[in-house]
C-alpha cells in the first residue's frame, strides 16, 4: 500500500506528519520557544474580543430566535385562535394549550370566536427552531430577539399567557421578521409547509 | 550593634516581609490579568477599578472557606506543609541585597537584611528544605494524587538544584565571593554576568522554572493528570499558604536572576549622572524592581505559552539537557578564568 499516491486533500492546508530526525538546532528547542513566545505575546497587545456582558450588549440580528410573544391585533385583541398547530408542530413539544369560546363580552379581548383560555411554553423543552412561528395561520406567535432569563426552579420556566402575551402598553416590535416576503410566504398554498 | 541598628534592620524586615507578601498578592491579579491578555480577554475587573481589589476578595474567599482535614491525615504534618513552604518561601528575602546604601544623618544604611558572607549558600539551603513542605503535605494528606505530586516534587526540584547550583558555581568562580551583595557589586558599570555567562544564565532560568514549580514543570500540581497535586486534600487558608508561597518564591526567583545576572540594583550610566548618594540608591532599587516585574512577566509569560512536559521528558531534560551544559559551562569557565585573569 502506497499511501503517498492515493493522498486527498479537501482544503489543501493540511499537513503531512513526517518522523524526520530534527536538525541539531532544532534539538536545542529554545528557537521554537521563543517563537511560541513571539506569538504569545503578538496576542497580548492584540484588542480583546469581550463583551463586558450587563453593561454592553451583543447585537442581535432582527430574526433572531429567542422568546416567544404572542401578539395583539391593532385594535388589542388576541390572535391566537388557539387551533393547535404550533404545538404540532413543535419538534420539542413544548407547546400546550386549551381551547375555549369567546363569551359575548369578550369581543375586545378576542378577534375570534375561538381563543386559548391557557396556552403554555415550556422553554426549557423548547429549542428556538421558530417551527411555531412558521405555522401559525393568524400571525399570532412570533420569535423575537429576546433573551430568555434564567430561573431557580425548573416551574418558572413554563411560560403562561401572562409573560407570552404582549401587553398594550409595551408592544414588541416584530416587523423586521413580518416582511411582505415572508407573508407571501406563508400564504403560498402551492408551498408543503400550507397544504 | 547599637539599638538604632537594631531598630534599622527590624523596621527593614518588617518591610520586606510585607513588601513580599504585597507582591504575591497582587502577583496573583497579575497572573490572571495576563493570562487574559495572552488570551484575548480582560481578566477579572469586576471588584474595583481594573480588578484591583480582587486579591482581597480571593483571600477573604479562602478565609471564610471550610476548613476541611481528611479523616486519615497525619494532624501535625499537615498544618505543619503549609507552614514550612511559607515559611521558607519568605525567608530567603533576608539576603538580598534590594538596594545600595541609604545616608541618613550621616550614617549609612545597607537596604540588606543581612550581608551573609555565605549568601549564595544560605539561598540554598532554604530552597532545598522548600522541597520538605510539599513532601510532607502531600504524605500526610493520606491521597494517592497528593502523594504521588510530591514523589514528583521531590524528584523533580532535586534533579534541577544540582545544574541550578552548577550554574552558579561559574559566578562564584568568576566573583571569588558566595557574598550576594559582593556578587551584585562587582557587576556594577553594566558588567552584567549575562553577557559573560549567558550559558549559565539560561540554564538558571529554566532551573528556577522548575524550582518554582511553574509551568511548563508544574508536574507537582499538573491538575490535568493529578487534580491538585500536593495541594489536592487542602482548603481554606492552608491551600491558600500553598498557592501564595508560588508566588512568593516567583518574586524570590525573580530578584536572584536580577541580582545573579542583571546587575541587581545596577543601571546603567549609574554614577555618571551626577546624582545624589541616596538618590543613585532609590533609583538603583527601582531597577532592581522593574527587572523583578520583567522576570515575573516572564514567568507568567512562559506559563501561558509552554505546554506541561511529560515526567520522563522531564527527567531526561533535566539529568541529559541541563547538567551537561552546566558541566561544560563550569569548565569552560574555570578554564578562560585561569587562562586570562591571572
Amino acid at each position: 500500500m502506497n499511501q503517498d499516491s492515493t493522498k486527498i486533500s479537501l482544503t489543501n492546508r493540511s499537513k503531512v506528519v513526517s518522523n524526520k530526525k530534527m536538525t541539531l538546532l532544532e534539538r536545542f528547542y529554545l528557537p521554537a520557544v521563543l517563537k511560541g513566545m513571539s506569538i504569545t505575546l503578538s496576542h497580548f497587545f492584540k484588542r480583546e474580543v469581550t463583551i463586558q456582558y450587563p453593561e454592553v450588549k451583543r447585537p442581535f440580528s432582527d430574526i433572531y430566535r429567542g422568546m416567544h410573544v404572542l401578539k395583539l391585533d391593532d385594535e388589542g385583541r388576541e390572535r391566537c385562535t388557539a387551533c393547535g398547530l404550533c404545538a404540532l408542530s413543535c419538534p420539542a413539544e413544548a407547546i400546550t394549550m386549551i381551547a375555549a369560546e369567546r363569551k359575548e363580552d369578550e369581543k375586545d379581548l378576542y378577534r375570534e370566536e375561538k381563543y386559548a383560555s391557557k396556552y403554555e411554553i415550556n422553554m426549557l423543552r423548547c429549542i428556538f427552531c421558530g417551527d411555531c412561528e412558521s405555522a401559525c395561520p393568524k400571525e399570532a406567535i412570533f420569535l423575537t430577539n429576546r433573551i430568555v432569563p434564567s430561573q431557580y426552579k425548573r416551574i418558572d420556566f413554563i411560560y403562561g399567557k401572562d409573560v407570552l402575551v404582549e401587553k398594550k402598553d409595551a408592544r414588541v416590535d416584530v416587523s423586521k421578521r413580518q416582511t411582505p416576503e415572508v407573508l407571501t410566504f406563508k400564504q403560498d398554498k402551492s408551498k408543503s409547509h400550507n397544504k | 550593634m547599637d539599638i538604632q541598628f537594631v531598630l534599622y534592620k527590624l523596621i527593614l524586615c518588617v518591610v520586606i516581609l510585607l513588601l513580599s507578601l504585597m507582591i504575591a498578592m497582587y502577583a496573583t491579579l497579575a497572573e490572571r490579568k495576563v493570562a487574559g491578555f495572552f488570551q484575548d480577554r480582560l481578566g477579572p475587573n469586576r471588584a474595583g477599578i481594573f480588578g484591583l481589589l480582587q486579591p482581597v476578595a480571593d483571600g477573604m474567599k479562602l478565609f471564610f472557606k471550610e476548613e476541611f482535614m481528611p479523616a486519615n491525615a497525619d494532624k501535625v504534618l499537615y498544618i505543619l506543609g503549609p507552614s514550612l513552604t511559607m515559611l521558607v518561601a519568605l525567608l530567603t528575602s533576608a539576603v538580598i541585597p534590594w538596594g545600595g546604601t541609604l545616608n541618613i544623618g550621616g550614617t549609612e544604611f545597607a537596604l540588606q537584611v543581612a550581608d551573609v558572607n555565605v549568601g549564595v549558600l544560605y539561598v540554598f539551603a532554604i530552597v532545598s528544605i522548600g522541597v520538605y513542605g510539599i513532601m510532607i503535605g502531600g504524605w500526610a494528606s493520606n491521597n494517592k494524587y497528593a502523594l504521588m505530586g510530591s514523589v514528583r516534587a521531590a524528584s523533580q526540584m532535586i534533579s534541577y538544584e544540582l545544574a541550578m547550583s552548577m550554574s552558579i558555581v561559574t559566578i562564584v568562580m568568576t566573583t571569588g565571593s558566595l557574598s550576594l551583595n559582593e556578587i551584585v557589586a562587582q557587576q556594577h558599570g553594566m558588567h552584567w554576568n549575562v553577557f559573560t555567562q549567558p550559558i549559565g544564565f539560561v540554564v538558571f532560568l529554566i532551573c528556577a522554572f522548575a524550582e518554582c514549580n511553574r509551568a511548563p514543570f508544574d508536574l507537582p500540581e499538573c491538575d490535568s493528570e493529578l487534580i491538585g497535586g500536593y495541594h489536592t486534600e487542602y482548603s481554606s487558608m492552608k491551600l491558600g499558604f500553598y498557592l501564595f508561597s508560588e508566588y512568593i518564591n516567583m518574586f524570590i526567583s525573580s530578584a536572584m536572576i536580577s541580582s545573579l545576572f542583571f546587575g541587581g540594583y545596577d543601571f546603567p550610566f549609574m554614577n555618571d549622572l551626577g546624582l545624589s548618594h541616596n538618590m543613585v540608591t532609590i533609583l538603583g532599587t527601582a531597577a532592581l524592581f522593574i527587572k523583578i516585574t520583567f522576570f515575573g512577566f516572564l514567568f507568567m509569560w512562559v506559563r501561558w505559552t509552554l505546554p506541561r512536559f511529560r515526567y520522563d521528558q522531564l527527567m531526561r531534560f533535566g539529568w541529559k539537557g541541563l547538567m551537561p551544559w552546566a558541566i561544560v559551562n563550569m569548565v569552560l569557565t574555570g578554564f578562560l578564568h585561569l587562562l586570562f585573569k591571572k
